[in-house]
């Protein structure tokens, strides 16, 4: 179970998160939704101990993140980041393998390189991509490759930043099914920001809207078409009117 | 408040330059600490030596031959003003070994492995490389920092060895060719006229400078501003520190070794 307690985060005089509050139930997956440059990527970092927040807490199964084993709390996790992060120096398996190929989960090359196999497969990419250097690859493979990378070694809570941003429709689902699987046959914590409403559709238990630095509105997701919430309304119909100002 | 803002100006600047001055320092003890201890990163210090000492060769070595060549011109036309043209070897000797093999190749060093490290660096940064790193439980000291600061140790006191027979080497040819020295007398002067020392000294500032090279690469890059425009002010300012520790250092040393 994650729970983010009253976080507040500024970047100068921009303050992004202002009193956040949000929990996440183990096992489940939550995506949060919300407009763009309102935290929402901000707020996974948070967790991670990547940005410290100015104040409020951070608990990850009741212990409060940034206390005890970093190396341990880490190895918990896998994180897809939004522009993919993938190591430009290193060719795409061993990006996939990262984890497996050094460091407290290490194991032999060819065994790490045969996950890594297996992961590119389960993001629909061909064998042949493995040896190809990450700058040779499209936006959407780069994507994809991030995605294998962050679930390669299995973790129980993973953070997904858009993950079917830049995909076509097709692999969009794909990566929607892949989400869901991971959450219901590996019983990982999810955690995904997405701006695709048949994403949300496709893999939420509950669903987050960040707006003002606030959860706007939270819930089952089965709940949220039949909100009354006129911030939520108006993000999930995509209308221009609404409270939420569209040209800033 | 008017005649005030000047030295306002002046103690601000101060301050940040004493600030910044504190964090490089303590950036330098924790590089160190982590190059210490496990866990080691063989691959990226294979890389890092790669980079940093054997393709540096050419380049040092063109540094090297073209200054030696130009200090024995310069000492035989100076030396013919007091009768003292017979000086060339020696001054040969002394001058690259102590302090031009060091200093230059440090330079190079700087203006090649420096701007690129901090380059790199800063490039991942930017794009979130260094974040992913953390997340897959891989400290960006250990496996960014620690390999290429113990490459630069090592392989910059070799490229400065290089450095320094190479220039006396383009001293060499210049002499016997152009001078008219005799090659067997040239070669036993240079050899009678060093001592340990002046060889010790040369090879301790290459590890130095070394050191400030690869440390100032890592700490710009890592400390970068966002965009395009952060990866280009961190490796301006990298070189730029690189350079001027590289002089202040040599200042240092050159003090430590010789000044008694
Ligand atoms: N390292 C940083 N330094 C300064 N400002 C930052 C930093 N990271 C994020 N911000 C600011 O925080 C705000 C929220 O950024 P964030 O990336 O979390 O947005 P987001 O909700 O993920 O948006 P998007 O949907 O477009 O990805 C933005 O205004 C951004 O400018
Ligand atoms: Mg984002």
């Amino acid at each position: 179970m994650i729970r983010l307690e009253n976080v507040h985060k500024a970047f100068g005089s921009n303050r992004v998160l202002r009193d956040m509050t949000l929990e996440i139930p183990q096992g489940s997956s939550m995506v949060i939704i919300g407009g763009s440059g309102t935290g929402k990527s901000v707020a996974l970092k948070c967790v991670l101990g990547l940005i410290q927040p100015d104040s409020g807490k951070i608990f990850v199964d009741g212990t409060e993140t940034g206390t005890g084993d970093r190396d341990a709390f880490l190895a918990r996790f896998g994180m897809l980041f939004q522009g993919g992060a993938l190591f430009d120096s290193l060719p795409v398996w061993q990006n996939v393998a990262f984890r497996l190929l050094r460091g407290s989960l290490k194991r032999p090359a060819d065994e790490a390189r045969e996950i890594a196999m297996e992961k590119l497969r389960r993001v629909g990419l061909k064998p042949q991509v493995a040896d190809l250097f990450p700058a040779e690859l499209s936006g959407g493979m780069q994507k994809r490759v991030g995605l294998a990378r962050a679930i390669a070694a299995e973790p129980e809570i993973i953070f997904f930043d858009e993950p079917t941003a830049g995909l076509d429709p097709i692999m969009a689902g794909v990566i929607n099914e892949l989400i869901r699987e991971i959450v219901v046959e590996m019983g990982a914590t999810a955690m995904t920001i997405t701006h695709d409403m048949s994403s949300v559709r496709a893999i939420a238990d509950n669903v987050a809207m960040l707006h003002g630095g606030v959860i706007q509105w939270t819930g089952p997701v089965a709940e949220m078409d039949a909100s009354s919430d006129p911030y939520l309304d108006q993000f999930i119909q995509g209308r221009a009117e609404g409270p939420i100002e569209a040209v800033r | 408040m008017n005649v005030m803002a000047p030295l306002a100006l002046i103690g601000r600047s101060v301050l940040t330059l004493l600030a910044s001055v504190g964090r490089i320092s303590l950036y330098m003890l924790d590089a160190f600490s982590h190059m210490l201890r496990p866990p080691f990163y063989p691959r990226e210090f294979l890389n890092a030596l790669l980079n940093i000492g054997w393709l540096s060769l050419p380049v040092v070595g063109l540094t090297a031959i073209f200054t030696g060549g130009a200090l024995a011109l310069q000492i035989y036309s100076g030396g013919a003003r007091f009768n003292a043209e017979a000086v060339v070897p020696q001054i040969v000797a002394i001058g690259m070994v102590r302090e031009l093999g060091p200093v230059l190749v440090g330079l190079m060093i700087a203006a090649r492995v420096t701007s690129s490290i901090a380059a790199e660096i800063a490039t991942m940064k930017v794009t979130e490389q260094i974040d992913a790193l953390v997340t897959l439980s891989t400290h960006p000291m250990k496996y960014l920092t620690a390999p290429r600061l113990l490459a630069a140790l090592i392989t910059v006191p070799a490229l400065v060895a290089v450095g320094d027979v190479i220039g006396i080497a383009g001293g060499y040819t210049v002499a016997t060719q152009n001078l008219g020295f005799n090659p067997v007398v040239y070669l036993k002067n240079t050899v009678d006229f060093l001592e340990p020392l002046d060889i010790i000294s040369s090879l301790v500032k290459g590890a130095a400078f070394g050191g400030i090279a690869a440390l100032m690469g890592c700490y710009y890059g890592m400390n970068s501003g966002r965009g395009a425009q952060g990866v280009g002010r961190a490796t301006k300012s990298s070189v730029e520190a690189a350079a001027v520790l590289i002089l202040a250092a040599n200042f240092v040393l050159t003090g430590v070794f010789f000044s008694v």
